[in-house]
């Protein structure tokens, strides 16, 4: 999981205004090289493939004059630096190549796979926030007791299981032996086309088309692997929320709230709990981004239609510019989130302003 | 009586703080981190299962009565039996046996990513954090660049690119770990950065490497230590993520993760092909979580 640091230290209020505009260009500045440094990553990548480029283009039967001319077409006769500009210029026009696979515009397939793993990363994440965030307040305020030690091993456990393997175990027991769900895929094979698709998010398109049918389907569909992802990002938060809560309990406006009488629940959800939810946002960010990994290998044991099941089976074919698609895709997720909840941090908290 | 008469002497030694000499000192410093480590069970038990890890790993063709790599289609996919105790793969394989020499597969590549990760994201992080100035931004925009990337994703991109096989996988997942090191080795840094020891030993003439060789790394080393164990774990779930894609190593070699992927496919009919190395792999990645916590527990306090 990564994380990146966001809090800052209080700018004076006098000179608000010129530092405002100060750190928006810095922040700008920040995300200007990042993105570029990762483009960077992917170009270093698609260069490091042991297999010839122009191979890959015209096939291993054809004549040297066809391979030098294609060579000099894909330039790869000129400097390495322009071969970045003219891959820079490419990517900021979307044009991420063509599949092998699918023998489509690579930015064509990502625009149809990539709602799905959003739906499911959503959905896992407010299982995630919804369960972990009460564990984790909870196990603070009854730190200690076996409130508290449950929640650890429970959180310790979400941190140290397979995630590939759980998704696995979860199909044997609820498909296999219950029956309870699904074997994979995103909705069954007789409810395909019967949604009109305008967001592409199947669950609020069937809600939208009142096809509650197929909405029930879906529902069935995404349960187990949203509920498994969930779970990995209700560990994580679960542990952060305990640390931040446990750090409000112990200031002293807690002791004078105390003092003067306020009952117990008002003080946790009323006092501690208001402070810390700028925090929680920050973290909930950073789970949203590590789900992105989580999903590469749950969607490929549920055969999800998504961005991982993508990835992997780009990955199995050697399909690069498949590959280096999805991957940019999900760095630059990574990075509009963080700064998403880097904008909204300072936002909501006057001291960070 | 003799025998614990001169352990409890020994425990007196390790215990009494009138040292005598620099190496009853550091002693005793180990000695109570052994002690504090033995009243947290949880914590025991980790490095317990991480001890037990070592030494499977190393009496690996001890322990396994079968050999791991011998096929034998006529017992294919039997289940566990007082001879197979894991029951047998696809290719007639001992489950158990392979299980055995995979502790040596995940041993091997977490050590191998812990040894190259640690100096790196060391002199990066503390460099950026002693330095200052220009050199810090530089090396640590190319630490936040790595870190925007989820670390699976990239590493199956830097695996793709280098083909599959354990040192390659090696590599990759070694590319996703070090920026957290950085990160933390410049924080510990910057804190001892104008301490009047560092102060002390620049005006004395000491070098940049002498001062973070000598005097930075001793006092960075607990919490470096810590992060190591903690993200052990999840190199240990990187590589079998890895290996269930196969990206890691390659058949015949056994590796939990792709064990557990090639088991998928008579998930049906032999459960325990998935579920032994998956247990195997959950129990070792959790051993490594529970011995970070409670090293970070002896180490740090204020964590508490």
């Amino acid at each position: 999981m990564s994380i990146i640091q966001t809090s800052e230290t209080s700018a004076p209020r006098k000179s608000a205004l010129p530092k405002a505009a100060g750190k928006v260009v810095t922040s700008f500045v920040v995300i200007l090289t990042t993105l570029l440094g990762l483009m960077m990553i992917t170009f270093t990548v698609g260069r490091m493939v042991p297999a010839d480029p122009v191979i890959a283009v015209i096939g291993d039967q054809a004549d040297q004059a066809t391979y030098d001319r294609v060579y000099k077409e894909m330039g790869l006769d000129r400097p390495i630096y322009v071969q970045f500009a003219g891959y820079l210029s490419d990517v900021v026009h979307l044009d991420f190549g063509q599949s092998i696979i699918t023998k489509q515009p690579v930015s064509k397939d990502l625009a149809r796979v990539f709602p799905a793993t959003i739906e499911l990363a959503t959905l896992a994440t407010i299982i995630g926030a919804g369960l972990g965030i009460p564990l984790g307040v909870i196990a603070a305020v009854r730190k200690g007791t076996w409130v508290d030690h449950v929640a650890r091993v429970v959180g310790l456990l979400g941190y140290s299981t397979p995630i590939f393997w759980l998704g696995t175990i979860v199909i044997l027991v609820f498909y296999a032996y219950l029956g309870a769900i699904p074997p994979g895929g995103r909705i069954y094979l007789y409810d395909e086309g019967i949604v009109q698709a305008r967001t592409n998010f199947i669950l609020i398109d069937s809600a939208l088309g009142g096809h509650w049918d197929v909405f029930r389907s879906a529902l069935h569909h995404i349960i187990a692997p949203a509920v498994i992802l969930g779970y990995a990002s209700m560990a994580y938060l679960s542990r952060m929320t305990r640390s931040f809560m446990l750090e409000q309990m112990r200031q002293e406006y807690i002791l004078t709230a105390r003092a003067k009488g306020l009952g117990q629940r008002p003080i946790v959800w009323r006092h501690a709990f208001r402070n810390i939810r700028v925090q929680l946002l920050t973290v909930i960010a950073l789970a949203y981004c590590g789900l992105l990994d989580g999903t590469v290998l749950i969607e490929t044991v549920f055969a999800w239609p998504g961005l991982g099941s993508y990835l992997t089976s780009a990955l199995f074919f050697a399909d690069m510019n498949a590959v280096l698609g999805s991957v940019l895709l999900i760095g630059i997720i990574s990075i509009a989130i963080n700064l998403l909840s880097d904008i909204v941090y300072r936002f909501i908290d006057p001291r960070t302003r | 009586m003799a025998k614990s008469g001169t352990f409890s002497n020994l425990h007196d030694w390790l215990i009494s703080e009138e040292f005598t000499s620099a190496r009853q000192a550091r002693l005793h410093s180990i000695y109570l981190a052994w002690l504090s480590l033995l009243a947290n069970p949880l914590a025991f038990a980790g490095f317990a299962v991480v001890f037990l890890l070592v030494v499977v790993a190393a009496l690996a063709p001890v322990i396994a009565f079968h050999d791991p790599f011998t096929q034998d289609f006529a017992i294919a996919l039997q289940a566990p039996s007082s001879v197979h105790w894991f029951g047998t793969d696809e290719f007639g394989r001992d489950v158990f046996s392979r299980l055995i020499y995979g502790a040596r597969t995940t041993l091997y590549i977490t050590i191998l990513v812990t040894v190259i990760v640690a100096p790196i994201g060391f002199v990066i992080g503390a460099t950026a954090g002693y330095l200052g100035g220009w050199v810090d931004v530089v090396l640590m925009r190319i630490t936040d660049i790595f870190l925007s990337f989820p670390s699976l994703v990239l590493a199956l991109a830097f695996s793709a690119a280098l083909g599959p096989g354990i040192e390659n996988a090696v590599i990759a997942i070694a590319l996703t770990v070090w920026p957290p090191i950085a990160r933390l080795a410049r924080a510990e840094t910057l804190t001892f950065r104008h301490a009047d020891f560092v102060i002390a030993a620049e005006l004395q003439g000491a070098g940049t490497g002498r001062i973070l060789l000598r005097h930075i790394v001793p006092l960075c080393a607990p919490s470096i230590i810590v992060r190591l164990t903690l993200n052990m774990s999840s190199i240990i779930l990187t590589a079998a993520g890895l290996g269930f894609l196969g990206l890691g190593a390659q058949p015949p070699m056994a590796e939990w993760g792709a064990m557990a992927a090639s088991g998928r496919q008579y998930l049906l009919d032999a459960w325990w092909l998935t579920t032994v190395p998956g247990i195997a792999i959950l129990t070792v990645s959790l051993a490594f979580n529970l011995l970070g916590d409670g090293l970070r527990d002896i180490m740090d306090p204020r964590n508490g």
